[in-house]
């Protein structure tokens, strides 16, 4: 999908960001269209999470631009009350968003779409710390999710996870992706994000390196006499190319 | 933020043993202090072995002292269990039947006797105690010398009797016994009488002065000697206290017991609770999820401390009325003591909420708290005067900065009317309130 030729769902201009004297942002530029999936790859302390975390409004940035609405973000680890059960959490949240004013849905109502979409219904009165970690990040999505926003963040989703609950995780972001949900997710997963993600955007130290198709990123290493193969060993060299 | 304070009263629902702990809690310790309030102390038991012949007098110049009102005296502050020999009151000691033994020797009254003599003898009795536990070894030593003392209160008070009966022999004369026989003594004020009237018989001469100096002598005793008998009750009890109390009255001892458990419970249960609640916010990644747009830090803060209020306030209410069962209490004084239950709890739950915001971990928050809280409140029950001045400002600066001591205050005050002015540690507690919120403010900034 060419972000160009459609609607953007969120954007960042020149972006910076410091913390006690480090660099975490650059002036980095950032976007994702309506209905794309963006994977942000880098090393530790790249940035990503900060770019995230911006994006989502939790945190300003020092200078730069914003622009999107109804973005919703899903931190790494699950963000939720392991003593309350599955529709007690859903419930908490549906009438926090509710009162926000971010929805119109009934709290009620929200809370049996999501566990419908999560296909957690069966385990709707069960703790949320008796569930296993795929489990929880459902329930962590699908909180996200329950105001129906138009990008959702992830970030780094699948830690944690089994390939088969990995596998359970994407089918049902994907499910959403197909509803015009605009994605971008955060992984050290080279494969992960090759397989689920449209466009790849590489950072290292704050900076935006790259932003293109996994194939794109390999030909590019392969043009510049870097060695051919899978996109793991581009991206490392990719990444050396530029003195990461 | 109805749905955050519905959310921790349901995660609190869910932890058994914190839920049991907050209704048993109070429960358990209105019943313990209660009982301890209303049991009173016991008296330390000693055996006391009266080696003295049954029914002797200790009489000495006619006044009479039976050797049960020594027995009384002796017994009044200790239980005592009698022994037949000085051997059975060691063995009692010694199996810690008895706390100490007091022997009172055969002689005892012959020695008290002599002290009304001419060769007066010191009395002793012998007391036997056991060393292995120096707290009631204290206790007990206390006691008996407080015993000793009464019982030597009650002999000066008698030989000085008995020497103002001698003092009036000499002074108005009488009859006296020595050995068995009546002897007439005829007094100074006969003596000056007699003189009076020989003297104007005399013929002026050397004789006739003379007999002027005895009467001038006799005169000045009869004067003097009258003066002798306050003096000598006085000797018996030389200082008397004349107790004045000034400035605020104290609250009773029952109402102290009732503010420090009381104070203690709301403390302890609040401010961790508080500390530990918000701090697992953090430890369940769920902070940055709900100001992520949905709720203010102000708002997660506010619900913090109004969970602390609306539980610290229940559980104590739960222990003042379990100690009302037990102790008098003032009931119509409750709105009183409701008014300092609940800003007593606001101002823990505050400064809970700003343990918890600077320690990020519950554990860490827990721990911190137990650790402030419990010096400091036992900080603030040390009594002004049995410390220097300098260690008084800083001990009353660092109660002053605690929630503990104005809650204890507001809640005696609230108790009994003679207790602290309840109004200004209302005051102190509501500016304890809003200093903390506001700390706990700034911490959540990088919470």
């Amino acid at each position: 999908m060419d972000p160009q030729e459609t609607k953007l769902a969120l954007a960042a201009r020149a972006v910076t960001k410091a913390f006690d004297g480090r660099q975490a942002l650059d002036g980095i530029d950032f976007e994702v269209a309506a209905g794309e999936v963006v994977a942000l790859i880098g090393p530790n302390g790249a940035g990503k999470t900060t770019l995230l975390s911006i994006l989502a409004g939790i945190s300003e940035p020092d200078s730069g631009e914003v622009s999107g609405d109804g973005v919703a973000w899903v931190p790494q680890q699950a963000a939720l009350y392991r003593r309350l059960s599955v529709r007690e959490n859903l419930l908490l949240f549906a009438h926090l968003q509710h009162d926000a004013g971010q929805t119109d849905e009934a709290p009620e109502a929200m809370v049996d779409r999501m566990l419908e979409l999560t296909g957690l219904a069966d385990r709707a009165d069960d703790r949320v710390g008796t569930l296993s970690g795929g489990n929880q990040q459902r329930v962590n999505i699908a909180i996200g999710l329950m105001a129906g926003p138009s990008v959702l963040l992830l970030d780094e989703p699948s830690v944690g996870l089994d390939p088969a609950q990995r596998e359970r995780l994407w089918g049902f972001v994907l499910s959403l992706v197909g509803e015009g949900t605009a994605v971008a997710f955060s992984t050290h997963d080279i494969q992960e994000a090759e397989r689920y993600a449209e466009r790849i955007v590489v950072v290292a130290e704050g900076d935006g390196l790259f932003s293109g198709t996994a194939d794109e990123l390999r030909q590019a290493v392969e043009a510049g006499g870097g060695p051919s193969g899978d996109l793991e060993t581009s991206f490392l060299a990719f990444l050396r190319e530029r003195g990461h | 933020m109805r749905w955050l304070l519905l959310k921790d009263l349901q995660i609190l629902k869910r932890s058994p043993l914190q839920l049991t702990l907050l209704v048993l809690y109070p429960i358990v310790i209105a019943l313990l202090v209660g009982f301890a309030m209303t049991r009173g102390s016991e008296d330390p038991t000693v055996a006391l072995y009266n080696a003295m012949p049954a029914g002797e007098s200790l009489g000495f110049g006619g006044e009479e002292v039976d050797g049960n009102e020594i027995r009384d005296q002796l017994c009044d502050r200790v239980d005592c269990v009698d022994a037949d020999s000085t051997a059975e009151a060691k063995e009692m000691v010694e199996s810690g039947e008895a706390t100490a033994a007091v022997i009172v020797p055969e002689d005892l009254g012959e020695k008290i006797r002599s002290l009304a003599s001419l060769t007066p003898q010191s009395p002793e009795i012998q007391i036997i105690v056991n060393g292995s536990d120096a707290v009631e070894n204290r206790v007990t030593d206390d006691r008996i010398e407080s015993m000793l003392g009464e019982a030597n209160l009650l002999l000066a008070k008698r030989l000085s009797e008995g020497a103002k009966q001698y003092l009036d022999l000499i002074l108005k004369g009488g009859q006296f016994d020595l050995l068995g026989q009546q002897i007439e003594v005829l007094g100074l004020q006969k003596s000056e009488q007699i003189l009076k009237k020989i003297e104007p018989k005399l013929p002026p001469g050397t004789d006739k002065e003379q007999l002027q100096r005895a009467v001038r002598f006799a005169h000045l005793a009869t004067d003097n000697l009258d003066l002798a008998g306050p003096l000598l009750t006085a000797i018996t009890e030389p200082i008397k206290a004349d107790k004045v109390e000034v400035g605020d009255q104290a609250p009773s001892l029952d109402t102290f017991a009732i503010g420090v458990t009381v104070a203690f419970a709301l403390m302890f249960v609040t401010v961790l609770l508080v500390a530990g609640s918000l701090a697992l916010e953090k430890e369940e990644n769920a902070f940055t999820r709900l100001t992520a747009g949905l709720v203010s830090r102000i708002q997660i803060l506010v619900g913090k401390v109004g969970l602390g209020t609306v539980v610290g306030f229940a559980v104590s209410l739960i222990l003042m009325v379990g100690l009302g069962l037990f102790v008098g209490i003032e009931w119509g004084r409750t709105p009183y003591w409701l008014l300092a239950l609940i800003f007593g709890a606001a101002a823990f739950s505050a400064a809970g909420a700003a343990l918890g915001a600077a320690a990020r971990e519950v554990r860490a928050a827990t721990l911190a708290a137990v650790m402030i809280c419990l010096p400091v409140a036992l900080l603030s029950l040390v009594p002004d005067d049995a410390v220097g001045p300098a260690i008084e400002t800083a001990i009353n600066l660092v109660s002053a900065l605690f929630p503990f001591r104005p809650a204890l205050d507001a809640i005696t005050g609230g108790l009994e009317i003679s207790g602290p002015n309840v109004w200004l540690p209302l005051l102190h507690l509501a500016i304890l309130t809003t200093a903390y919120s506001l700390l706990a403010r700034l911490a959540l900034r990088r919470f």
